[in-house]
């Protein structure tokens, strides 16, 4: 993978957002993300085909058959053929699987995937309604108004239960001061623009069930976010023929996916279950251990959620993720820095965009071109892991890379 | 008859003013709120919106349904579980149309008094005229096939007058909301002499419903809250009247705005606060209120000129402020009325002499926004007007004298019985005028 591109996430936190303003829509940013790409990888002849990733523009923008928008992008594209897939907030993950499918089964050579949400053209609590698709629709009537966020604030209340709510509320708060942090030395991010000084304080406000929910306030949350992320997928051949050396880029070690039943609740409302297989599967498939890996992206959607996700990947006995987090290891100074340019709570959540985002970050990371957020990537744990579910942990990408050597 | 037959059929009259667009509002909504909980099925709840105007109550359903839609976006979450046995509404978006359609359907739009006839409960929010009001009670009560009570919005009129003028037999409340309705906390309660007592305690329970502050005033024209305001505007008039010895008419206005807003930390000065409200309803008070006030004049001349000459102030359908003293543009102040000229002065053109003049601020002043409605700040407002008491500068000087005036009108309140306690002035500023302090404290003791 190389040559990743994201425009910038927009929406509350950004100072040039305005609700009550026109903002570009979703054929602005797919053109700037993918023409910003065609251009690093010298023209869009050099293009075979293209995934686009979009969960539901359907209704945040009336939208449908996206892949016809890449001609829009560079005429050059024209006639190329193209697919869009879909999987909730895993939707940029799969489509960057699609893309590595198609490279692994030589049917393309250079793969463009280009991830797209435009989710601000409603306001939050019609946003609830369009994002509880990712979840069983006959599960809607019954949910919280605030759908998703309703689904984490169950796992947080039985997470609270089971492992003590203070010391777990405690290290989510940590989990927002550290996404904040990481998000102010990223210029695309949403929150790069948050002066706030005691993130931790405010991560602890208490929740309010009457306002928003019982076990979650809205520092748990990801944010609401317009975002376009685009990367190409190549083979060696097709590296050669966008002209960019190796070292530029990233290899895929290897990428694990696992899909479990949306008609059902989670087996364990405390655990990431079939996040924690995907993971086993893409570092089984790649060969490694965790203690391998020098950062990893996951999905927090939800305070809790990263939290889990510590657990999920192993870092953290089930139950001891608070410590794992509170201990300062998921800190960009930490042992494994997780999000290191702010993830879903800091960075963003343009939903289709997110996989892809993680991605480039990790391309980012590993190659040295992270700019403020750039960490240490020692040479003995070479390896960056990324996570993007979708659902409540129905659908599951796990993807590990390293640089191209 | 108990809360809610109480609320099976209301009237509001003046419905398309600006207080009456508000209580209807939250009356509505109350009412529709009844009529969704199970035990209230199978009745019928009625509000009548009476105005004079076919066109003002056109544009009144549009205000409504604008103001419907938001309250229930922001009560989604209680919203989901009132329509959870309708298994046909599922999203956020079904459950909200549906409450905006079960609101709206209580409400009908009405150009004839007649219709309140068969109200249990008359709001009333027509202008501040007590012979209007008489006529059109006494009307109702004559007419009515129910014992109705009467809330009025009143601001100014005893209560007792009314009851007497009208023949209510004690079926009469002052209910005075503050504007706009929907968003000011505050309610004054205000009971005449034979008020029955079930008025106060549905009054009571309907203000707790819709999350208002009640503070209770005796039945004294002007009440709490123009009882302080109305002679606070004028000590302002009076103070600018002074100033123009040596400043021109429109500096004089400036600088005593400026003092009142930045200097007492107000939401805004004083000549704002008089547009806002209204030159003509400013007017109109003072005049209701004077004839109940015998070792007082309460009146202003310069009130009577502004309205000759037609400047008026008050606000337009939208919300937005109209020019008064004031001409403001996208809700700021840009220019001043000048009475001898007869125009309005660019503000821009004696902004910095008049700074200069009134001197350097208090170095430790704050911005009223970054005070209001915070706890524990009593420190900070005595250290602040301690500075501003010892300061020598014009500024200063006319605010100290400005601020003890203010506490002087809130303890004489007290003292003559309108009000019952000074917390309560306290809490009518705070709550009804968004005072970042009351005006009876200690802070330049």
């Amino acid at each position: 993978m190389v040559a990743g591109y994201n425009t910038i996430s927009m929406g509350t936190g950004r100072k040039e957002f305005n609700p009550k303003k026109e903002r570009p829509g979703i054929e602005e940013y797919m053109r700037e993300a993918g023409q910003a790409v065609i251009k690093m990888i010298g023209g869009a002849q050099n293009v075979d085909e293209a995934v686009i990733g979009n969960f539901i523009a359907s209704r945040f923008n009336r939208q449908a058959n996206m892949g016809a928008f890449l001609p829009y992008i560079d005429e050059g594209l024209r006639y190329k053929p193209a697919v869009r897939v879909e999987g909730a907030c895993a939707t940029g993950a799969l489509a960057l699987v699609t893309g590595i499918r198609s490279v692994l089964a030589e049917t393309a050579d250079v793969v463009l995937v280009l991830g797209i949400e435009v989710q601000n053209t409603v306001k939050a609590i019609y946003c609830a309604d369009f994002l509880a698709a990712a979840g069983w629709a006959k599960e809607r009537k019954d949910g919280h108004a605030y759908f998703f966020p309703g689904k984490f604030s169950d796992r947080a209340k039985e997470y609270y239960a089971q492992f003590g709510k203070e010391k777990t509320r405690q290290a989510m708060a940590q989990w927002f001061a550290n996404a904040v942090e990481n998000a102010r030395l990223c210029p695309t991010a949403q929150e790069h623009h948050n002066t706030t000084k005691d993130l931790f304080a405010l991560g602890m406000t208490e929740p309010n069930p009457k306002g928003f929910l019982d076990s979650l306030n809205v520092f748990d949350c990801s944010k609401v976010s317009d975002g376009a992320s685009a990367i190409v997928i190549v083979s060696e051949e097709g590296l050669k023929r966008i002209g960019i050396p190796k070292s530029q880029a990233v290899e895929v070690i290897g990428f694990g996916q696992a899909q479990e039943d949306i008609t059902k609740p989670p087996s364990d409302h405390t655990k990431l279950s079939t996040t924690e297989v995907a993971v086993k599967k893409a570092m089984e498939n790649a060969g490694i251990t965790k203690e391998q890996l020098a950062t990893v992206e996951c999905h927090d959607c939800f305070t809790i959620a990263g939290i889990m996700a510590t657990e999920a990947i192993g870092f953290a006995e089930h139950g001891k993720g608070p410590d794992f987090v509170l201990e300062g290891h998921t800190k960009r100074t930490g042992k494994i820095p997780f999000n290191t340019t702010g993830g879903l709570v800091g960075w963003g959540h343009p939903t289709g965009a997110t996989g892809v985002h993680q991605a480039i970050t990790i391309w980012e990371q590993l190659t040295g071109i992270a700019g403020d957020s750039q960490i240490k990537i020692n040479a003995d744990r070479p390896y960056g892991l990324t996570i993007n579910m979708g659902g409540d942990d129905k659908s599951l990408v796990a993807i590990v890379y390293k640089r191209a050597e | 008859m108990n809360y809610t037959d109480r609320l099976e059929n209301v009237s509001v009259l003046g419905a398309a003013g600006k207080m009456g667009s508000g209580i209807l509002l939250l009356t509505a909504i109350e009412m529709a709120d009844l009529s969704l909980k199970p035990d209230n099925k199978g009745k019928s709840f009625v509000i009548n919106a009476i105005d004079v105007s076919s066109e003002a109550l056109f544009g009144l359903m549009k205000y409504i349904r604008t103001q419907v839609f938001k309250a229930a976006e922001k009560k989604i979450i209680a919203l989901r579980a009132v329509y959870h046995h309708r298994a046909d509404l599922i999203e956020n978006s079904e459950i909200i149309n549906q409450y905006v359609d079960d609101v709206m359907l209580l409400i009908r739009p009405s150009i004839h008094i007649e219709v309140a006839y068969h109200s249990g409960l008359i709001f009333e929010a027509i202008k501040e005229d007590p012979a209007l009001k008489v006529k059109l009670f006494s009307q109702i009560n004559e007419n009515s096939i129910k014992q109705p009570w009467f809330f009025t919005n009143t601001s100014s009129i005893p209560i007792n007058e009314l009851d007497k003028n009208a023949k209510l037999n004690g079926r009469v409340l002052g209910v005075h909301f503050y504007n706009p309705p929907a968003i000011q906390k505050l309610v004054e309660i205000i009971k005449a002499e034979n008020t029955l007592p079930e008025l106060s305690e549905f009054a009571l329970l309907f203000s707790k419903n819709l999350r208002k502050t009640v503070v209770p005033s005796h039945d004294f024209a002007g009440f709490i809250g123009n009882g302080h305001f109305m002679r606070d505007a004028l000590h302002g008039i009076n103070e600018a009247e002074k100033l123009r010895a040596s400043y021109s008419f429109a500096e004089s206005v400036y600088l005593i705005n400026k003092i009142t807003q930045d200097y007492l930390i107000r939401p805004m000065g004083i000549f704002q606060l008089i547009d806002y409200v209204g030159i003509d309803v400013c007017q109109y008070i003072m005049s209701v209120m004077n004839p109940y006030l015998p070792n007082e004049d309460l009146h202003s001349n310069l009130l009577d000129k502004m309205i000759e000459i037609g400047v008026k102030g008050g606000q337009n359908a939208d919300g937005s402020q109209k020019d008064g003293f004031l001409k403001y543009e996208k809700g700021k102040v840009v220019a001043i009325y000048d009475l001898d000229q007869k125009v309005y002065i660019q503000v821009d053109s004696f902004q910095q002499n008049c700074d200069r003049k009134l001197g350097e601020m208090p170095a430790t002043v704050k911005p009223w926004k970054a005070v209001v409605g915070k706890q524990g700040m009593d420190e900070y407002f005595t250290s602040y007007f301690h500075e501003v008491k010892a300061m020598s500068t014009m500024g200063a000087g006319i605010a100290s004298n400005y601020f003890l005036r203010s506490k002087e009108i809130a303890e004489k309140l007290v003292a003559d019985k309108v009000a019952f306690t000074e917390e309560d002035v306290n809490t009518v500023l705070k709550t009804g005028f968004f005072h970042a302090y009351g005006p009876i404290n200690n802070f330049m003791n």
